[in-house]
This record gives structure tokens, sequence and C-alpha cells, in this order.
């Protein structure tokens, strides 16, 4: 992974003075609270319910064993003995003293790490596939470039104060497993009829309160050109995009606005102006990167070792755990293992510092040091030797992080919701557990098969409702929790947004609602048709007449 | 307001005329872009130096023929999280080739001002109960910069691919094997972004 030259560290050690000469400055009451916000927001700082919340970036989402367990460390010095990992791959942490913040950051730094524009109306964190490297149908690593877009986003002196927050969002495969789509920018890996590598540019996809899809405005730009053509696009937003009203600031309304065409057209010419100038990437740093990507010393295998056949057919709660939370490697005797942070009841992407401390360990011992956080609020543990799958599905076991329900009606995303963030409507967490509690038998969740439920407490969907395969929305109904739900939303290579079954349910009939749309499924389904693909053949006539029967 | 350039504390000798205001006689001024856009060739004859003020609704564009007739451009930050004058200015310097005073005025922040120096801007007005001098020292900002910007000034891209210095090879000493570079095509001159790519 990547590693911090002296510049890179430089930068953040600076940042870090200067963040605490900021804190020190409030404190002193030099800065009044309104004169702070902006400061701390430009490090995600926020305040919430009950105390500051500290968003730390995980780049791209990928963490070297000693960068885990300095998480660890935090949520045990500073915290309650715990994290928050979330859906954009980053690590939250809810109960922060204004007073530690520039400690905290000084430790992040110790590792390489950071909360530079977690918040703010800038560039955030980039994200990219959570398989990236060891997926089979990959083109090239996305981490290379999602660094690359990293490092010129960072203090961005000219898009540090945009209409709104913006989001990159990189995928080097085919099959998409970073929601490009559902991103401000998303940044498809392709090749031309050359065979060329560069990228199919996406541009105003997002969901919140107008969910879209992203447009795609280029079908192919070399690579040397990524930096130029992102300043463009960035440029025209800056200029142009909505400031007058805080929910039409993406620029998802400003591509919708002057349709796509024509926002082509103006990123085109922008882009005519300082192409091939000081912004091409030079192939010399393009490299420079890829070679902190390359593959690890993996070992050679013919296939499958002949004891782990063994253990798949003996024990059938491993064979369980590998057909669910277990994905395929590009390299033979190798997997991907996937660990839950979803326990039947528990707190969607919570990790307590053991677990940290524990999963930096199976890394160093199990997969070269490197761990990964996914969008969907789950680690990874990328490069698995087959033959030591049966120990380490042990040891997860004891741990707590082998729930066997990746990708299934169990593995539910969340947003904090009402339990710690001041913009929620309702509260996400208990939804959540009361569904996982719900479908908790596991032969059950086999047999449902592939089903996404995302879960937000407010229309900002930071728990990515609309393009769940079921989608939950919390709103306030007359100060009373109520959910709208949503069916059919979908964040890969086809992405679709949810469609609106019908009138919002009371907090005690969430979870019969979703039995009963389960229900409804499993009748109609045919051979081993996905619910997804089940609804995009009937759409949501039955679903909805079954939900509103009684009514 | 006082204002602000690199080394600190400077006379401000313009006056800074609103629409509804009548013109001084004589002496500087900066004036809306309203204004010259009605009054040109009444501003133009006047024998003393000449500003013009953008708000940040205003696109560079609009002045973009005009641009060697200003000392001054004034470019308005409404609120600090109205960003849109970093563009413009950018724009002035870089693509219209503006190299006289680029102001900075409205809600001008101390932690701003270092991201407005790295997009062109010369003069920040800054609130009277500011300190002059700690403010001028926030211009600085952070000494690595990852992205190339109208100050010109070196990205670590550029510092890391920089050549290594040559050296005389001593009569006696053996001259080093010729390290063949691995196979990747350099398509950048880094001395084009250190040379100050728009000496102003």
């Amino acid at each position: 992974m990547y590693r911090y030259d002296n510049y890179d560290q430089t930068l953040v050690n600076e940042r870090v003075a200067q963040f605490r000469d900021q804190v020190n400055r409030r404190l002193a009451g030099e800065l009044s609270d309104d004169e702070f916000k902006p400061l701390r927001l430009m490090n995600g700082l926020y305040l919430q319910l009950h105390a500051y919340m500290l968003r730390v970036a995980i780049p791209y989402g990928t963490l070297s064993s000693k960068q885990l367990r300095k998480l660890a460390h935090i949520g045990r010095r500073y915290d309650k003995g715990y994290g928050h990992f979330t859906t954009r791959q980053n690590i939250q942490y809810n109960w922060i003293k204004l007073e530690e913040t520039a400690d905290i950051l000084a430790e992040l730094a110790e590792v390489e790490m950071h909360a530079i524009q977690t918040s703010g109306n800038c560039i955030r964190n980039i994200t990219a596939d959570h398989f990236a490297g060891v997926a089979a149908d990959e083109i090239e690593d996305p981490r290379i470039y999602s660094e690359i877009i990293r490092q010129w986003s960072t203090f961005h002196p000219e898009f540090s104060f945009l209409p709104r927050k913006f989001k990159v969002a990189v995928t080097g495969s085919p099959h998409d497993r970073a929601a490009v789509k559902v991103h401000d920018i998303g940044l498809r890996m392709i090749r031309n009829e050359a065979g060329e590598a560069g990228f199919e540019v996406l541009v105003g996809g997002g969901q919140g309160r107008t969910p879209v899809i992203a447009k795609s405005i280029r079908p192919f730009l070399p690579k040397r050109h990524l930096l130029s053509y992102l300043e463009a696009i960035l440029r025209v937003y800056n200029q142009l995009g909505r400031r007058d009203n805080l929910y039409k600031a993406r620029v998802k309304i400003l591509v919708d606005a002057v349709g796509a065409a024509q926002f082509t057209q103006m990123v085109e010419e922008e882009w005519q102006h300082i192409r091939d100038g000081y912004l091409d990437l030079p192939a010399v740093e393009i490299e420079r990167i890829r070679a902190y990507f390359a593959p690890p010393p993996y070992k050679r295998f013919d296939g499958a070792p002949a004891e782990y056949e063994t253990q798949l057919r003996r024990d059938f709660l491993f064979a369980r755990w590998v057909r669910t939370n277990v994905a395929a490697h590009k390299r033979p005797g190798y997997a991907i293992v996937t660990l839950s942070l979803k326990p039947t009841g528990g707190v969607p992407g919570d990790a307590t510092d053991t677990q940290m401390d524990a999963v930096a360990d199976l890394a160093d011992r199990y997969s070269f040091g490197e761990i990964r956080v996914t969008h969907e609020q789950n680690l990874v543990l990328a490069d698995v030797e087959q033959a030591v799958l049966f120990e380490l599905w042990r040891k997860l076991e004891a741990l707590n992080l082998a729930e066997p329900n990746v990708g299934l009606a169990g593995d539910i995303i969340a947003c904090p919701g009402l339990d710690y963030c001041a913009l929620a409507n309702a509260r996400s967490i208990p939804v959540a557990q009361q569904i996982s509690k719900h479908f908790g038998d596991l032969t059950r969740l086999l047999d449902i098969g592939e089903l996404k439920i995302k879960i937000s407490g407010c229309i900002n969907a930071c728990g990515h409702h609309h393009v769940g395969h079921i989608g939950i929305l919390g709103v306030d109904k007359h100060g009373q929790e109520f959910y709208q739900i949503t069916l059919g939303g979908s964040a890969d290579e086809n992405a679709s947004i949810g469609d609106i079954v019908g009138p919002a349910f009371g907090t005690e009939q969430v979870v019969g609602a979703v039995e009963t749309i389960i229900d409804t499924y499993l009748n109609l389904r045919q051979g081993g048709e996905r619910f997804l693909d089940a609804y995009r053949r009937v759409g949501l006539k039955p679903f909805k007449e079954k939900l509103y029967a009684a009514h | 307001m006082p204002l602000i350039k690199a080394n600190g504390l400077v006379d401000d000798l313009w006056t800074h005329v609103k629409d509804e205001e009548q013109l001084p006689p004589d002496g500087a001024v900066i004036v809306t872009l309203a204004r010259w856009q009605a009054n040109r060739d009444q501003l133009l004859a006047r024998p003393t130096p000449l500003g013009v003020r953008l708000r940040s609704d205003q696109a560079p564009s609009a002045i973009a023929g005009d641009i060697e007739r200003f000392d001054v451009i004034a470019l308005e930050f409404p609120k600090f999280t109205d960003g849109r004058a970093y563009s413009s200015a950018r724009l002035l310097r870089e693509r219209h080739g503006f190299r006289g005073e680029l102001r900075a005025v409205g809600s001008v922040l101390r932690d701003q001002l270092a991201f407005m120096r790295r997009c062109g801007f010369d003069s920040f007005q800054i609130p009277d109960s500011a300190d002059a001098a700690a403010w001028a020292g926030s211009l600085r900002g952070i000494s690595v910069v990852y992205q190339p910007a109208t100050d010109a000034r070196t990205t670590a891209i550029a510092a890391r691919h920089k050549p290594a210095p040559r050296r005389e090879v001593e009569d006696d000493e053996e001259p080093a094997p010729k390290v063949v570079a691995a196979a990747v095509e350099v398509s950048y001159e880094p001395s084009q972004v250190c040379a100050g790519y728009w000496a102003y």
C-alpha cells in the first residue's frame, strides 16, 4: 500500500500544528464558536447531539495493520472503546473532547493518517473498490489513481469552498463494487479499442433528497489527462453550481439544470484551455505510486489444497461461512475474506478496540498486514491462503466477526441516525437491529439469498437507502418516527434508484413490512432469481398489494 | 478596513465607490462592474489609477478585453463559503493575463488567506480588529503543495521527479554507469512549473 514520503509527511505534520493553533485560539476565546465552525469542519470535527464526532479519512478504504492498531488505540484512549466504520470507507469516533483533537491528529500523523477534508464543501475522501488488486476482472488497481486524486485534491486552493461537498469514487473493474454511479464523479477504468487503459467519466450521481444516477460525460479519458479533466469539471461546478439553496447545490442539480450535453460541452471547453499543460500526469509519478500497490509476494499454488476441500465437506458451518463471506481471488490458492461487522442484533459498522487490535494481528498473520474497509461497512482481508481459511474462521468466530451474512438480509447498511446525528429525523440503528434479529435464522437468510437492506435516518441518505434492494428512510411526522420503504434500488454497474412503495410505516410496523416484502418475493421468485431480479421482472404492484392489503 | 500584503500592513490608497455615490474628482478609485460598463469613457478619461470590483456572480470574462485598463481588480467574498472568487482569480491571472493588484474583499477569514494567495490574490482586506502581523503570517500556509496553481510553487510531483543536479567527473574517476530509466515515458517538464509559469 501507499507510504508517505517526506512531502506527504511534512504536509500532515504541518496540518496538525495548524489545527492545534486553531483549537487553542478557540479554547482561549480568540475565536467564537461561529468562527471556529468552518475551521473544525475543514477537519472532520462535527458537533453532534452529545459530543464532538471526529471522522478520520481512510483513503480508498485501505489500512495497514499498524494503522488499524492506532485506530484501536484512539478508540480506547480518546473514545468509549470503539469506532464506527462508515459508508465512505472512513471511521468515526463519537465521543471526542475538543481539547484532545489535536493530540489525536498527531497520533494519526505518526501512522500516515489524517482527518483532512472529511467534512466541508470540498473534495472528500476518495473511495474505491474494496477488492482492488485482487479481483480477477480488474483492468488496473483503482487505488493508484485514487491516491493521485487524493493528493491533487488535498488543500486544493481553488476547490476548498465549493457549493457543496464533492465525492469521487473509482472502480478498476467492470463489476462495480464502489457505487461509482451515485457519486459526484465516478471513474470507471476501461480499455479503448487500441487496448489502452483509461477512464470513462461519469458526473452528477448522488443520493440525498434528489437521488440521481450519474451521466457519462466522456467515454474514454487517457490516464495522463486525469487531473486536468477533473480540474475542468470542478472549475465549471465551482463557478456555476447553485449557492442559494443548500439542497440544490450538488453538481447533480447543475447537470440536470443545464442538461448532460451542455454540461459536457462546458467541461470540454474549459478542458481545452488547461489540457496538455502543467496538470499533465507524468508517467513517472503513476509508476512511482503503482510500485506501492505491487502484488504481495504470493506463493505459487496450482489450486485449492486438498485439506481445504475436506474441511468444506466435513464442517457445515465452515462451508456456510465460506459460501457467504469468502470471495474468489485472482490467484489460485488464495481467497478474499470479508469480516462481517453485522453481528445479529448488533450496530452495523461498529468495531471495538479489542476487535480492531485482533484484526490487525490476523492481517499480519494471514494477509500481508493489510485490511480494507468496505462501503458496506465490513472489513476485508484480501489475500488469505485457502489452506488457512479454516484456522482463520475459528479465530474470527471467537471475535464475533464471522457472522455468515455478507450480502444477505443481515448485512444491513445503516447510518448513525438519531442516536448520534444532529441531522437525523429518526433512529436507524434500532431498526437495523430489529431486522437483523428478526432474520437471525441463518438457514432462512441463505434461502432468501442476496438482499441489500439499507437504512437512513434522514433524507441525506448516508445509509444509501435509495440504492438498497430494500431501502428504509426514517422520517419525522409530528414528532413521531416513521419509515418510508423503497424497493429495487441498486448501486452496482446496473445502478437504479428504488421506488417508494407507498405511505410510511410506524416504528413497530417496519419489521413486519420487510417480512411481507420478503414473503412476497419468496412466493413469486422463479428458480434461483435474486430479489432484485424478481423485483425488476414484476415491479412494485404485487409488493404494494400485500403491504397495504389490510388498509 | 486594513489592507495587508505578504509583508504585512500597507496603506490603502484606493477609494471604493458605490454605485449610488458620486465619483470623487480625482484619486484612485475602485468602481463596480456596472459603473465601469455604464461610464467607461468617463472613467478612462481620468488621469488617476482605476480599479474594478467584481461580485462573486460576475464572471471575469466580463472584463476580459479590458484587463490592462485596471491597476486593481477587487474580488468579493460575500460569505466565506462562497468560493467562486478563487476560480475568478485564477482565470484573471492565468487566462486573461492580469498583472496588477488582485485584492480579496468582503468576508475574508485568516485561515483562507493561504488558499487565496495560491490562486493569485496579492492583497487582502482584513477586519479592523485583526492582528495584521499574525494574519500576514497565515499567508504562508503549509509548505508542501500537491497541485499547481497561480503561484507557480513547485508541487510535490515536480519536486519528486526533479532531475538530480549534474556533477563534474574528476579525471581519475571512473564515469558512473549510465542508468537507463525504467521503460516509462517522461511526459513532464518540471522546470515549466518551477520557472514561474505566469510571472507577474
